[in-house]
This record gives structure tokens, sequence and C-alpha cells, in this order.
């Protein structure tokens, strides 16, 4: 059964927009059983927009996606059957005891009695509300609120979990606790759960999309990416003299990891990577000059990813 | 079904753990036995119940905006409508579920009048045809009613905004057949077909005519559809 290389959620070239502004475009991924892919991105990326869609809430613009093997447009009941969502603002009736609460979310599932009962118990022991089980929903602080929340998304053991920012708003504390308890429930559950707190991904995910303005831009392992991101600057020069010299005279640059030649023409357009802090600029100049060939352009660049890892690391440093 | 049932039966219990149930019942109680006083106190009393019955068409315009209002508004505003919405259940099934538990609700309201018919029995000889019929004609009536709260709750997550445009639709629809005597033609048949308070008339009367239930059920059809319209096009904003 658990076939961890079957994909269970295959999104292929989702497109949602509000009126004229896309929201998302073109995102495309797969998500195989048991694994916990992380979704981040800066605020208004596009993140709780794909989710929306993922659980069926909205429908795209255009592309498709599968829960399961089930279209959530087309067959969008039994592609619900199988999520369980935690919006971003945890939905709660406040005027409902936590028991009575999940036993509705158990039947508007269409979860049998017995099998609603069990559920109820077990969830309200995993998530550590037993003292509270009988308590008003709207009578519990925020971290407790928080675990109703998650109780409720894995209350009809859904084969895929959708949690939309599950740390957000409440106590350090609290946050280790929900990260644990998520990251519990990979394995047994698909779980896509989304943040812009990069360390919380690096922590809790095997897996991470990162998506800013609406567009996918890295999908990988955590490890690899920070080792992509944190190794590298790089620089693009245009350098007019013979490729073959130019090209063995760069690599020779001590700190320079590599260099590869942008443009085909007679003009020499280069791309450097180097480790960071190695400010190679100077020393490209005075290579130029001392062989006497012509700089037309030394540009640093900034790498896009980086720049979002920048803008996610510093609008939230790590809480924990 | 299943899924009418459970929604219906989570509101219905939500209603009545609120004190409003029991404000409304009992303000609704007070002035019906006030109507029922002054009706009963003329020089020549009739053992009837059209004393209230009549008024009672006022007081659930009213009151039935004030059981309607947190429907849909409130699932909005806590975010459970995204809950409800991304469970699987289909939408009609939202609408009608709230719908049942609100008629039910409004439904209980009348319970307690039943001692005014009691008190009829035990001091006089009411025909029993026109205290039925008045009853299945404020039931129907408040449906009624009920459709066009769910209806003004869908529109808005603003609670105070969705009971007030109930309540100006309801009114307009409760008055618009006294504009018949001012036009003339078909605009008065008109006026006086769509008017939900003239369909009541009958009913008041001891009058059961298919012609006043289809009315009820095509209204109240129309306007859980265009609920759940409303509702749908959330999805699509």
């Amino acid at each position: 059964m658990q076939d961890r290389t079957s994909p269970i959620i295959e999104v292929d070239n989702l497109t949602k927009y509000y009126g004229d502004f896309p929201a998302i475009e073109n995102i495309s991924f797969t998500v195989n059983k048991g694994e916990i892919l992380g979704f981040l991105g800066p605020n208004a990326a596009g993140k709780t927009t794909t989710m929306r869609v993922l659980t069926g809430f909205m429908p795209p613009t255009s592309g498709s996606a599968k829960i399961a093997g089930f279209d959530v447009v087309d067959q969008s009941l039994e592609a619900r059957r199988r999520i369980g969502y935690l919006p971003e603002t945890v939905p709660l009736y406040t005027e409902m005891s936590v028991r009575d609460y999940l036993d509705f979310m158990g039947r508007i599932r269409g979860m049998s009695k017995e099998w609603r009962r069990r559920r109820v118990n077990e969830v309200i022991d995993v998530c550590r509300l037993d003292e509270y089980a009988t308590s008003l929903i709207g009578k519990l602080s925020k971290g407790f609120r928080q675990r109703v929340g998650i109780a409720q998304a894995v209350l009809h053991e859904p084969e895929v979990l959708i949690m939309d920012e599950p740390t957000i708003g409440i106590d350090p504390i609290q946050v280790v606790e929900t990260r644990n308890l998520i990251k519990g429930f990979g394995g047994e559950h698909t779980i896509i759960l989304s943040t812009h707190i990069l360390p919380e991904v690096s922590m809790v995910c095997e897996r991470v999309i990162i998506i800013h303005e609406g567009q996918v831009v890295a999908i990988d392992r955590p490890e690899n990416l920070s080792e992509r991101l944190r190794g590298t600057e790089r620089i693009e020069v245009d350098i007019r003299g013979p490729v073959a010299d130019v090209m063995s005279a760069l690599r020779d640059i001590p700190g320079v990891q590599e260099v590869t030649r942008i443009s085909k023409d007679d003009l020499g357009s280069y791309n450097i990577e180097s480790a960071s802090g190695a400010d190679l600029g100077e020393q490209i100049a005075t290579l130029v000059f001392e062989r006497h060939w012509g700089l037309l352009r030394l540009q640093p660049i900034q790498m896009s990813l980086e720049e979002i890892f920048l803008r996610l690391t510093t609008t939230e440093p790590e809480s924990t | 079904m299943k899924n009418i049932v459970a929604i219906a039966w989570k509101e219905i219990k939500t209603y009545f753990v609120s004190p409003m149930a029991y404000v409304i019942m009992a303000v609704y109680s007070v002035l019906a036995s006030y109507y029922f006083v002054t009706s009963i106190s003329g020089v020549l009393p009739e053992a009837s119940v059209r004393g209230y019955i009549l008024p009672s068409t006022l007081l659930f315009v009213l009151l039935s905006p004030i059981i309607t209002m947190r429907l849909i508004a409130e699932e909005q505003k806590l975010g459970t409508l995204e809950l409800l919405m991304t469970s699987p259940v289909r939408d009609y099934e939202i609408v009608l579920g709230k719908f049942v538990a609100a008629s039910a609700s409004l439904v209980s309201i009348l319970i307690p009048t039943a001692y005014l018919v009691l008190l009829l029995h035990w001091f006089g000889t009411p025909d029993i045809g026109p205290i039925l019929s008045g009853y299945l004609g404020l039931t129907l009536f408040g449906m009624a009613t009920i459709s066009v709260g769910l209806l003004a709750s869908s529109l808005s997550g603003n609670q105070i905004v969705s009971a007030v445009v109930a309540m100006g639709i309801l009114l307009i629809l409760s008055i618009i057949d006294l504009a018949s005597s001012y036009v003339t033609g078909v605009f008065s048949d008109i006026v006086l077909e769509i008017s939900i308070s003239n369909h009541f008339q009958n009913f008041a009367r001891g009058i059961i005519d298919t012609h006043d239930i289809v009315f009820y059920v095509v209204f109240i059809t129309f306007m859980l559809f265009l609920t759940v319209r409303s509702l749908e096009s959330r999805r699509w904003r």
C-alpha cells in the first residue's frame, strides 16, 4: 500500500486569475504518498490560492489538479472526501464544545457513528485536548484552537492533509508542539503545508516548493536548496578577447568555482560563480586590464532565489 | 440527505442553546397574547385565532431575519464556510440544512401559542378548521420569510446588514398589495400575486386554496435556488 513513489497529488499547469490579476500562474508539481511538502513563499505569493484550488474551494482558471486520481473540479466531492484542510484562519464554531464540533465535522464528511466515536476520542488524545473536550471553543486560547483545527483536519483519516500556515500566531512553545504534531502525521498522511518561515521548512518538510509572485521558483529538498543558496555568488561579465583564453584565465582566479559562456557571438558574455564573499570584481578587472582585453560590462547578479530567501528570513526571524 | 440532517441538527442545537431562541419565543408569545386579548375583548367576541394569526405576519417579517441573519453570514465571518465548502457536501445541502433548521426554529415560536387555542376550547366552541388553516398558512408564510432571510444572509458577511436587507425585502413584499388600488389592469394583478401577505389572507379566513400553497412553494424554492447560486458564486470570486 505505502508505495512512496506513486504521486497522490498531481498539479498540472494550474493558473488562477482574480479578475486580471494572476494569483498563480502555471504551477505544476506532484507529491508522493506519505511525503511532507512545504510551500514556502512571502505573503501574497499564491500559497493560499493554490491550497484553495486543491481543496475544491475555488476552481482554477486553467490547468488541473488531482487528488488520489480525482480531479478537484470534475470529481470534486470524491477529491474533497480525501482531504483534511486547515485554512489560515482556523474555522471553528465558537459556540460549540470541542467534542460536538469534531462530531459535526465527522458527520458532514460522511463518517459512520462508530467510526466517529472512535476517531473523536483518538484525535482528542493525539492533539492533547482531553481537558478541554467539553469546553466551548470560544473559551479556548489561540494555541488550543489551533489544535482543534488540526484535530478536525485529521479526523476522517484523510489521505491528504493541507494546512495553511499552521503555526502562525501561536506562542513559541506551542509552535514547537504543533510542528512535532504535524511531523508525526507524515508517513500515514501526505501533507502539504504552507509557511513563510524559512527554518520551519527545514525542520518539518522533506521537500520544498518555493513560490514567488504566483510562480514556482524552485522545488527541491531543503538541504539541497540551502546549499545551492548559501554557496554561491554570481557575476556576469562581457569581455572582448579570445574566448578560450578568457575562459581559462577566469577559471584560474582563486575562488572561482565555475565559468560558463552565455553568448554565442564574438562578444564574450560569461557567467562566473564563486564562493560567497570572494568579491571577484576587482580581480577580474585587473586581469582584463593586464591582458589588454576589453571589459565591457561587469555585473553582480542577485540570484532570484536568494532574494526571496532574504526576504523570507528578514521578515520573520526564527521564533524558536 | 445525511448531510442536510447533520447541518440542520447542528443549527437547531446551536439555536436552542442560545438565549436568542427564548427571547424571540417570549417576545412573540407576549405580542400574540396581547393581540388575542384585544380580539376577544370586544362586544361580540369571536372564538377564533384570527386576532393574533393576522398580525403575526408582521411579527414574522421582523423576527425571521433575526433568526436567519447569522446562518451564512456568521459562517463567512468565522471562516467555517470555507470548511463547509471544502467538505464533501454539496452547496444545496448546506442551504437546505440551514433552511430546515431555521424553519423549525420559527415554527417553535408558535408552540407556546397553543395555550391560546386551549383557552378558546375552554371558554367557547371554536371552529377547528380555521385554526388549523391559520397555523398552516402561518407556517408557510414563515418559511417564505426564512427563505428570504437566508438569501440575505448569503449576500453579506455582516449579520446586521443581512437582517436589515431581509426586513426591507419582506416589508416590501408584504405591503406591495396595497399598491393594487393605485395601478390598473395587469399591474394590479401582478402586485397582488407577488405579495406574500395577500396569499396569506385565505388561510386566515379558513380557506386552503392550492393556488396559495403553490405560490409559497414556488416562492420558497426560488429563494433557496438564489441562495445556492449566491453561495456558489463565492467560489468564482
